[in-house]
C-alpha cells in the first residue's frame, strides 16, 4: 500500500501535536518560573523605605533601600537616551529618505554590525575611551556605552517605520511646493511617529536592563551622587553584585530590585504594544 | 503654459518624446491615450514632480509665464507652489485633520497668520464643493471621509496655496460614478480661476470637461486641438482609431 | 567650454557649497548617520590598540594555547573560546528544537484565542534582563539541576565523557541551559514569522493531496521556511555567543576547559566580566582581556553576517512568492 497506513499517519499527526505542545510547556515553564520567583521574592521587599533609603551594609540585617541605584540607573538611561535617540532617529531618517547610495548602504550595514555587538565589547570600548580618558569610572562612561546599544535599535525602527510611509504621501506634500526637508519633518515623520516612538521606548527598556557594559564603566558607589562624573551604582549592577554575595539582606535587596526592574521593563514593553496595537513588529534582535 | 521639445526618461526608457504643446490659460486641457503612453509622466514634468522618482530625468523646456521651469536657477519647490497637483488616488495626510490638510500647504510655506489661514481653508473647501459636507467636521481625520470627499479634499488642499495651474492625474479613476460627476462639475467651475490640465483614460470624461484635448501614443503627442474637433473630426488616423475604440 | 557654461557650473557648485535648506537637512542627517560609522571605526581601532601588547606577546598562542596563568603572564585563551562555542552549541541543541516546536504550535496549531496572547508573552520575555536570568539561575535553576537533573544524567549517561563528575548545578550544563532559555523567545518568534509568511496556497496544496496536518507541516511549511528557520537559529547563536551576565553567574568560573558538562568552565564574555577590575591599567593582563573582546567581536561579526545573508535570502524568497 503506497499511501501508508492511515492509522499510523493519524497517530503521527497526533504525536506531532503533542510534541509541539510539549515544546510550548518546555519554553514557558522556566520563563514562568523566573517571573514568579522574581515577583514572589521581590514584591515583599517593596516599601517606601526600599525606594528611598541608602544601600544597606552587608550582613547587618538592616533592610536598606535602593535609592542610589535607582537614581544612578536614571542617570545612565538619560545620558544614553540623550546621545542615542537623536543619532538613531536621524540616521534612520537618512537611511530611509536619502540612503539610496553607497553611504546609506554602509550606514545600514554598520547599524546591523552594531546591533550584533556583544554588550561586554561595548563596555570594553567605553572603558578604554572614557574611563581611561576621564580618569575613572563615571556615569558619563556608562551612559555612553548604553547609547551605543540604543542607536541600532532606534535607527532600525525609525528606518522601518518611515519605509512604511506610502510615497503618495510624500508626493502630496512635495506637489504643494513644500521642500523635501519640511516634507520629511512634518509629513513623513508624523506619519511614522508611532513606529519611531515604539522603537525609542523599546530601546529604553533594553538599556534599562543592561548590566555588562555598566559593570565595566560606572564603578560603584553606595551613595546618591549629584555629579555625573563620579562612580555610581545602578540597578542591574546591584543585582549582580548583591545577588552573588553571601549576605542575606543584600540578596533580598537584589530580589526587590529585580522585581522592580522586571515590572518597569515589562510595563514599557506591554504599554507600547497596547499603544500601537501590534502594528509594528516587536524589535527582538 | 507651454512645453518645447520635452523629453523624459525612466533610467534608459524614454517615456516622453519631443512633446511641444501650448496650453491655454483659464481653460481645461485633457490628455488622453492608452495606458503607458506617457500622459501621467507628461504632467508630472509640468511641476517637476517627475524628477522625484529615482532615476527619472527630463530634458527640454517648459515655459510658465514665459519662464523656463527647467532653467538652472529655478527652484522646483517654487514651481510646485505655482503648479498644483491632484493625484490618481486620493492621498490626504492621514495623520492630520480635514482643516490641517488644507492648511498644510500654507503653513509649510511659512504663513503664520491663523486668521488668513482659516479664511483660505474655508474658501478652498468651498471652491472644491466640499465645505457644506465637512463644515461641522473640520477637526475630523482627513482619512475618515469617503473616497470622493477625500479627492475633493485633495483638490481643496491644492487650491489653498492659489496655484496658477492645477494638474490632475486621473483624479476620478478610484471613484464611483456619483463622486466622479461631482469632481467633473468641480473641474468645470475651476477654469474660471485656474488653468486645469487633466489626464484621463476616460474619453467621455475628456469630452465632458475639456476645452482642448491632446492625444498621446507611445510617448509622442499625436494630435492636439479643440476637444470638439478631436472627437468629431480628428486629423490623424491613429486618433480616430483610439476615439472610436478600434484600437490595436 | 563657453563662459556661460562655466558660470552656471560655478553657480551649481556654489548652491551645494552654501547649501539649500534641503541640502543642509540632508547633511545634518548624514552627519549623525556617520556617527555610526565613526563608532564602529573607533571600536575596532581601540580594541586593536588595546590588544596590541597581548598580540605581540602571545602571538598565535593566544588562540591555540590552553594555559591561562596570570601570575606568569601566560595567556592562552583557547579554554574560553572553547567554552563559549561549547555552551552556545548546547544552547542551540536544546533551544532551537524547542523554539521550532513553539513556532509550529503558534503558526499552525494554536486556536486563535491562544495564538496572540501566547505569542505576545513569549516575545515579551525577550525583554527580561540577562542579569535576572543569571540571578534566577543561581537560586532556582542551580538547586534543581544539582539535586534532580544532573544526578540523573550522571547515573544514566555517566559513562560518556560529557556527563562525568560531580553535579554542582554551577557548570557548563547550567550555562548552556540558561542560554537555551534565553534564546527561545527570539528564535521562536522569528521562526513563527517565517512560517506565517509561507503562502496559504502551499498548505492548501498539501492538504488537497490528502496529507495530514503533520505531513503538511513537515512537507509544505518547513520545506518552504527552512532557510529562514536556519537564519533564526544563527541569530540565536549570535545572542548566545555574546551573552555575558547570565553565563558569568552560573558557569562556575573555572579557567580551564573540559568536555564534561558537569564541570565548571568559563566563556570569553565571562572571563572579561569576572576579571576586568583585577587587571591593572596598561598591564599585559588587561591587554589579553581586551584581545578576548576583539576575538569575540570577530566571531560575532562572522555569525551575524552569515545570519543576515540567510535571512536576506529568505526575505527575497518571500517577496518573490508574493509579487
Amino acid at each position: 500500500m503506497i499511501y501508508g497506513n492511515l492509522k499510523v499517519r493519524k497517530l503521527k499527526d497526533r504525536l506531532a501535536y503533542a510534541i509541539a505542545l510539549l515544546c510550548v510547556f518546555a519554553a514557558a515553564a522556566p520563563l514562568i518560573s523566573i517571573l514568579l520567583d522574581v515577583l514572589v521574592k521581590g514584591l515583599p521587599q517593596f516599601s517606601m523605605e526600599f525606594f528611598t533609603s541608602e544601600l544597606p551594609s552587608p550582613g547587618t540585617g538592616e533592610p536598606g533601600g535602593i535609592g542610589p541605584a535607582m537614581i544612578g540607573s536614571m542617570y545612565v538611561i538619560m545620558i544614553g537616551s540623550a546621545i542615542g535617540i537623536p543619532i538613531g532617529i536621524f540616521s534612520g531618517i537618512y537611511v530611509s529618505e536619502y540612503g539610496n547610495n553607497w553611504f546609506g548602504r554602509s550606514v545600514r550595514f554598520l547599524t546591523e554590525v552594531l546591533s550584533g555587538l556583544p554588550s561586554i565589547v561595548v563596555g570594553i570600548f567605553a572603558f578604554l575611551l572614557l574611563v581611561l580618558g576621564l580618569g575613572g569610572p563615571t556615569a558619563y562612561a556608562g551612559g555612553f556605552a548604553l547609547s551605543i546599544i540604543m542607536v541600532p535599535v532606534v535607527s532600525r525602527s525609525t528606518e522601518e517605520s518611515l519605509k512604511l510611509v506610502p510615497n503618495t504621501i510624500r508626493e502630496a506634500s512635495l506637489a504643494l511646493g513644500v521642500p523635501r526637508w519640511k516634507t520629511t519633518l512634518k509629513v513623513v515623520l508624523s506619519h511614522g511617529r508611532a513606529g519611531i516612538i515604539t522603537g525609542v521606548i523599546l530601546s529604553i527598556a533594553r538599556i534599562a536592563g543592561e548590566s555588562a557594559p555598566l559593570l565595566l564603566t560606572v564603578g560603584w558607589s553606595p551613595f546618591v551622587q549629584t555629579s555625573l562624573s563620579e562612580p555610581i551604582s545602578t540597578m542591574p549592577v546591584l543585582i549582580y553584585l548583591y545577588g552573588t554575595s553571601p549576605y542575606e539582606n543584600w540578596i533580598n535587596v537584589a530580589w526587590g530590585t529585580s522585581a522592580f526592574l522586571v515590572i518597569f521593563i515589562l510595563s514599557l514593553s506591554i504599554g507600547v504594544r497596547l499603544l500601537t496595537r501590534g502594528r509594528f513588529a516587536y524589535s527582538r534582535l | 503654459m507651454e512645453t518645447n521639445e520635452l523629453n523624459a526618461w525612466f533610467g534608459s526608457f524614454q517615456a516622453i518624446k519631443n512633446v511641444s504643446m501650448k496650453i491655454r490659460g483659464n481653460l481645461t486641457t485633457a490628455i488622453i491615450g492608452p495606458s503607458g503612453c506617457g500622459k501621467s509622466t507628461l504632467i508630472r514634468c509640468l511641476n517637476r514632480m517627475h524628477e522625484v522618482t529615482p532615476k527619472a530625468r527630463a530634458k527640454g523646456r517648459v515655459l510658465l509665464d514665459g519662464e523656463d521651469i527647467y532653467s538652472r536657477d529655478v527652484d522646483p519647490v517654487e514651481i510646485r507652489r505655482k503648479v498644483g497637483m491632484v493625484f490618481q488616488k486620493p492621498n490626504p495626510f492621514p495623520t492630520m485633520s480635514v482643516f490641517d490638510n488644507v492648511a498644510f500647504g500654507l503653513r509649510a510655506n511659512g504663513i503664520r497668520d491663523e486668521e488668513f489661514i482659516t479664511k483660505q481653508v474655508e474658501r478652498s473647501l468651498r471652491q472644491a464643493a466640499l465645505w457644506k459636507e465637512v463644515e461641522d467636521n473640520l477637526d475630523g481625520c482627513g482619512a475618515g471621509i469617503s473616497g470622493g470627499q477625500q479627492q475633493r479634499l485633495c483638490i481643496a488642499r491644492a487650491l489653498a496655496i492659489e496655484p496658477e495651474v492645477v494638474l490632475m492625474d486621473e483624479p476620478c479613476s478610484a471613484l464611483d460614478p456619483i463622486a466622479t460627476s461631482k469632481i467633473e462639475d468641480l473641474i468645470f467651475d475651476l477654469k474660471e480661476r485656474y488653468t486645469v490640465i487633466i489626464v484621463t483614460h476616460n474619453m467621455q470624461q475628456a469630452a465632458r470637461v475639456a476645452d482642448y484635448t491632446a492625444f498621446m501614443y507611445l510617448g509622442e503627442l499625436i494630435e492636439y486641438s479643440k476637444t470638439k474637433r478631436i472627437f468629431e473630426n480628428p486629423e490623424e488616423e491613429l486618433t480616430e482609431k483610439y476615439i472610436t475604440g478600434r484600437f490595436g | 567650454m563657453d563662459v556661460r557654461n562655466v558660470y552656471h557650473r560655478l553657480k551649481d557648485a556654489s548652491r551645494y557649497a552654501v547649501l539649500t535648506p534641503d541640502g543642509r537637512f540632508e547633511l545634518f542627517c548624514a552627519a549623525l548617520a556617520s556617527a555610526i560609522i565613526l563608532i564602529i571605526i573607533m571600536i575596532v581601532s581601540y580594541l586593536l590598540e588595546g590588544s596590541i601588547q597581548s598580540i605581540r606577546s602571545s602571538g598565535i598562542d593566544f588562540v591555540i594555547g590552553s594555559r591561562w596563568d596570570v601570575n606568569r603572564d601566560i595567556f592562552g585563551a583557547l579554554p574560553f573560546i572553547a567554552g563559549t562555542l561549547y555552551t552556545s552549541a548546547i544552547a542551540i541543541l536544546i533551544g532551537v528544537p524547542i523554539s521550532i516546536g513553539v513556532a509550529i504550535y503558534l503558526s499552525e496549531m494554536a486556536p486563535d484565542w491562544v495564538r496572540a496572547p501566547l505569542g505576545f508573552v513569549i516575545e515579551l520575555l525577550a525583554a527580561v534582563p540577562s542579569v535576572i536570568f543569571g540571578f534566577w539561575g543561581i537560586f532556582t535553576l542551580r538547586g534543581f539541576l544539582r539535586d534532580s537533573v544532573e544526578p540523573a544524567l550522571n547515573d544514566t549517561l555517566g559513562f560518556l565523557p560529557f556527563f562525568e563528575g560531580n553535579p554542582t548545578g554551577m557548570d557548563k550544563f547550567a550555562a548552556g541551559l540558561i542560554l537555551a532559555i534565553m534564546i527561545i523567545p527570539t528564535v521562536s518568534a522569528i521562526s513563527r514569522d517565517v512560517m506565517r509568511a509561507v503562502p496559504n496556497s502551499q498548505r492548501e496544496a498539501a492538504l488537497a493531496l490528502g496529507a495530514t496536518k503533520q505531513e503538511m507541516i513537515s512537507g509544505a511549511v518547513i520545506g518552504y521556511a527552512k532557510s529562514g528557520i536556519f537564519g533564526a537559529a544563527i541569530l540565536g547563536l549570535g545572542r548566545a555567543v555574546g551573552e555575558t551576565m547570565a553565563v558569568t553567574m552560573v558557569i562556575g568560573n573555572k579557567n580551564s576547559f573540559s568536555w564534561s558538562l558537569l564541570d565548571p568552565g568559563q566563556t570569553m564574555a565571562s572571563i572579561i566580566a569576572i576579571n576586568w577590575w583585577e587587571a591593572d591599567s596598561g598591564s599585559l593582563y588587561q591587554s589579553a582581556l581586551i584581545e578576548i573582546g576583539l576575538v569575540l567581536f570577530g566571531i560575532m561579526l562572522i555569525i551575524n553576517v552569515i545570519g543576515r545573508i540567510l535571512m536576506g535570502r529568505m526575505i527575497r524568497l518571500r517577496e518573490g512568492a508574493v509579487g
